[in-house]
């Protein structure tokens, strides 16, 4: 102990204190601000479905938890009418099947291969009618209007998944996930199922079109270079609030520092005698 | 330092050619002496003062593209993807400046962030005020026009967040419009008034827009004048430092050194904004969208000095009360009026709550170190727990996302810490301040440990100890130690009745006042005032046999016990003597 003492008059002792703090606040925030990053898989159109292939699969990894004849348990919701869209969403993003309990399922790396999803998908397809997986068509973005996307997203999507689709909080623990990673067809399917604390969005609510506008503004915006700099994350102002009183009253208090450092003869210090 | 100020001869001729038509030879004369003390912290002000002009330039450039009408059109300019969008005027011109017109998007950001390290840096500059004691007479006039800055640049800051009438602007308004219509009885009206109707309406921005560029930069910059003034006139404080006192103040003249360093500074302060505003984007409006009151994002948040508001809303229980036929939205108006009334109301009283709880009321030029002011170290450091609570609720769903934390859960637990936090922070900051003001004592008493271990004739081992620096000898002695009220002193006399003035409510209140003020280690004896005792030109250092008793040991809270230690005498300035500036 006694050597900081000795050496917090030090006329570095300031420097090294300050740089320590911002380091020790750097490393925080980019605890905070981990990104995370997921794999995907383009959807072809749908296959021929192997329906007794897909239910030997189903029995194998999903019914412990929905019930050997997807009846459901007081563990699971049953996914009759759940339709092959929702089974595509939940087994492409990972989410499905579950692993540990928690308030949300989170998007995982897929160890199933899009074969295997599409015949488990057929199989619940095959017990009652539900939403389809979308064609390459439905969710293609060629000639759709990334403006009139933006208000739809704006109106229906950003009080839960932010401006940016760059993700925000829920309630109980819940998230909006970014949506840096969903593939076109993975976006249709949310939008068609919605999993979870998403609402449903049929198609009387948003329509194909819209909804391919929706896409187009996603992953547009998603691609777009920020012209003004470094984005700090499309989090909004929380994020500058952080960065002028670290970064900038950090950097200027510095600079005082080093400006006033020489002094003339009002010196003090400690250790000189 | 010389007599007189060498002036370099350019520029004595335009002095000479200015003074034979106006005058003012003297004052400039002064001014070029005058004082400047040499530590980083008064320079925390100039920031705010540098980016104050900053933002003046730059909005100057913006007002020339910026178009405040809420008329709509439809956009057709370089940014695509909002391509044929119905917007207003301003949304689509501040789309123009950021994306058509050339450093438009440069300027944007430079001003923003301007703003933003403004309200920053009068921020730290008040903390700075507070903790050193720089507030106290006779600067109190300065340190509520301070205050005042501080709450126009609010409003100053929330208009022109407003202006451009995106997404997060128009977000902003709602709540501004909620606020005022909570205001009992002529809230309504005022809303209506202010908006031309109803919300949106047509008016607000072109409204804002003059208060924004015409009138509270106006009062912003009287008030600044003014506090310059003020502050020429009355001087600088200083930190305490060898030869320093209430009358004599040590630094650097005007010229040449301070105005070197201040330029430098001013452009230091430029550099930094104009890095910020090229690497880091800020206020992305191309992504916020026009602002529609249908939508709202998550992670809507203020600027950051908005934050504590926000957060005040986002805590707030939804109270709301039915008084005398009139609906009370206390769960508007408290978060509202509150927390920012306790701060900055608290902030405009404390000068003479401190001097009705002292009884000092003379005139002060040397600065306190923070840990020999306990009280009011704690005080501001218990504010300062109650804003940052309040602040960091604000982005409570960005928190809550980030770290994983659920939303209600930051929410309880900022409930808790808003009340619970200050009151530990009263209590643990006063803890460290009287350790650290006890180890000033013993550091004057036995000076500082040199490690070196001697052995003395009869076996005993002991340390030598060095004495202190004269420099840093002056910088402990400065310390002042409050004195007891009379009222206090004397609260209960031989026959245990109390005073007449310690009596009543206000009385006893200001005893408990004066006794938490009066908390404090004393210098060790014989060291109070001056130097020349044994502790100095002692070339083997001081050493004291193990054992002795400290004097100072012992924080004394009751007035009487006080009045028995050696040092208990305040050293108080002669209030009569005006500083003397310069030290020519
Ligand atoms: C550990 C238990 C568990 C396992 C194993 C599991 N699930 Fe789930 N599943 C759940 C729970 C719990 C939910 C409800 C959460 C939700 O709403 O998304 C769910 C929801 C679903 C949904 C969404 C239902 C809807 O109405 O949108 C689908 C589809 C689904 N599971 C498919 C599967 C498939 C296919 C498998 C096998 C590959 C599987 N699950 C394995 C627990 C499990
Ligand atoms: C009420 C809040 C809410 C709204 C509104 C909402 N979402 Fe979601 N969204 C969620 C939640 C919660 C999840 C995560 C579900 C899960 O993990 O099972 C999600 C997941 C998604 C995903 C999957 C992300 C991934 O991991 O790849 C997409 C894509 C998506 N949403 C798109 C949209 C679109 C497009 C809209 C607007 C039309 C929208 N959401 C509206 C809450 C919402
Ligand atoms: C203390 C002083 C000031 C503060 C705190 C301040 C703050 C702000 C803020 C936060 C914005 C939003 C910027 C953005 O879009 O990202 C803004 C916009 C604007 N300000 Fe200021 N400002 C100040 C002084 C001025 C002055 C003096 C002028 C004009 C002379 C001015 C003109 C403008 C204009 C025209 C805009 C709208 C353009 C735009 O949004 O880009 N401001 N101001």
């Amino acid at each position: 102990m006694s050597w900081i003492i000795a050496r917090r008059r030090h006329p570095a002792a300031g420097y090294a204190a300050i740089a320590g703090l911002l380091v020790v606040v750097a490393v925080g925030y980019g605890a905070l601000t981990g990104f995370g990053s997921g794999a995907s898989a383009s959807a072809p159109a749908q296959n021929a479905t192997d329906i007794a292939q897909g239910r030997s699969l189903f029995l194998d990894n999903c019914s412990s938890c929905h019930g050997l004849e997807a009846q459901g348990t007081p563990q699971a919701p049953s996914l009759i009418g759940a339709g092959a869209a929702a089974v595509d969403f939940q087994m492409s993003t990972g989410r499905m099947p579950a692993k540990e309990q928690g308030p949300q399922n989170d998007r995982k790396p897929v160890t199933f291969t899009q074969q295997q999803i599409y015949d488990i998908a057929g199989y619940i397809a095959s017990l009652a009618p539900g939403p389809q997986i979308p064609s390459a068509s439905e969710v293609s973005t060629a000639g759709a209007d990334a403006a009139l996307g933006s208000q739809l997203f704006s109106t229906n999507c950003t009080q839960c998944h932010g401006f940016a689709g760059a993700g925000g909080a829920l309630t109980y623990g819940k998230d909006a996930p970014p949506l840096t990673a969903s593939t076109p067809t993975q976006i249709y399917e949310a939008m068609l199922t919605g999993p979870e604390a998403m609402p449903v969005f049929g198609d009387g609510t948003l329509t194909p079109s819209d909804k391919r506008d929706i896409i187009a503004y996603i992953t547009q915006t998603r691609g777009e270079t920020n012209p003004g700099g470094f984005s700090l994350g499309r989090t909004g102002p929380v994020t500058e609030g952080l960065v002028i009183w670290l970064g900038g009253l950090g950097f200027l208090v510095l600079i005082a520092m080093w400006i006033t450092a020489k002094r003339r003869d009002t010196r003090v210090d400690l250790d000189e005698s | 330092m010389s007599d007189d100020v060498h002036v370099p001869g350019a520029l004595r001729g335009l002095g000479n050619w200015v003074d034979e038509r106006f005058g003012g030879a003297g004052y400039v004369r002064t001014l070029m002496k005058k004082v400047f003390p040499d530590h980083w912290s008064f320079f925390l002000g100039e920031i705010a003062l540098y980016s104050f002009v900053i933002l003046l330039l730059t909005g100057t450039f913006l007002s020339l593209f910026f178009v405040p009408s809420m008329n709509d059109v439809v956009y057709h300019g370089s940014y695509i993807k909002l391509n044929g969008l119905r917007m207003s005027e301003a949304y689509a011109s501040t789309l123009r400046i950021s994306f058509d017109v050339r450093g438009g998007l440069l300027i944007r950001q430079i001003h923003h962030w301007a703003a933003d390290i403004f309200m920053v840096a009068i921020t730290v500059h008040m903390l700075r005020i507070f903790f050193t004691g720089a507030y106290r007479k006779p600067r109190e006039v300065n340190w509520l026009i301070g205050i005042i800055l501080f709450s126009l640049g609010l409003i100053e800051g929330l208009f022109g967040y407003s202006l451009p009438d995106d997404q997060l602007s128009g977000a902003g308004l709602r709540i501004f419009e909620g606020v005022l219509q909570g205001i009992p009885i002529v809230g309504t009206y005022l809303a209506y008034f202010l908006f031309g109707g109803g919300f949106p309406g047509n008016d607000i921005v072109p409204r804002m827009y003059i208060i924004h560029v015409l009138l509270i930069p106006g009062l912003i910059l009287a008030l600044v004048t003014a506090h310059l003034l003020i502050m020429f006139h009355q001087k600088h404080t200083a930190m305490p430092a060898k030869d320093q006192t209430d009358t004599h103040e040590l630094g650097q003249p005007f010229f040449p050194y301070f105005i070197a360093k201040t330029t430098a500074w001013l452009f230091f302060v430029f550099a930094a904004l104009a890095i910020l505003a090229t690497f880091a984007q800020i206020n992305p409006i191309w992504q916020y969208g026009p602002y529609t009151p249908l939508a709202i994002s998550s992670a809507s948040q203020p600027d950051w000095y908005m934050g504590i508001l926000e957060g005040a809303l986002r805590m707030m229980p939804a109270w709301e009360i039915n008084f005398l036929g009139h609906t009370l939205s206390l769960s508007v108006l408290i978060p509202f009026a509150l927390p920012l009334g306790i701060i900055l109301g608290g902030a405009a009283f404390w000068p003479w709550f401190e001097k009705w709880a002292t009884g000092d009321n003379s005139e002060h030029h040397v600065l306190d170190r923070p840990r020999n002011a306990a009280v009011r170290t704690s005080i501001g450091i218990a504010v300062v727990v109650f804003y940052g609570v309040l602040w960091a609720e604000g982005a409570n769903d960005v928190i809550a996302n980030k770290l994983q934390i659920p939303l209600y859960t930051v929410t309880w637990i900022s409930r808790v810490l808003v009340i619970v936090g200050p009151i530990l922070a009263y209590f643990a900051t006063k803890r460290i301040c009287i350790g650290l003001q006890r180890k000033d004592a013993e550091l004057l008493e036995h000076g500082l440990e040199t490690g070196i271990i001697v052995q003395r004739p009869n076996g005993e081992f002991e340390e030598i100890h060095r004495p202190v620096s004269e420099e840093a000898r002056a910088v402990l002695e400065a310390k002042k130690v409050p004195l007891a009220l009379p009222v206090g002193a004397a609260a209960v006399d031989e026959n245990g009745v109390s005073a007449p003035q310690a009596r009543g409510l206000m009385g006893k209140m200001r005893v408990r006042a004066n006794q938490a003020f009066l908390e404090t280690i004393p210098l060790p004896a014989g060291d109070g005032h001056g130097h020349g005792n044994g502790h100095e030109g002692n070339g083997h250092g001081e050493v004291e046999g193990g054992g002795q008793e400290h004097a100072a040991v012992g924080a004394s809270t009751a007035p009487a016990e006080l009045d028995r230690l050696p040092d208990a005498q305040p050293q108080r300035p002669d209030p009569g003597a005006a500083g003397d500036e310069s030290e020519s």
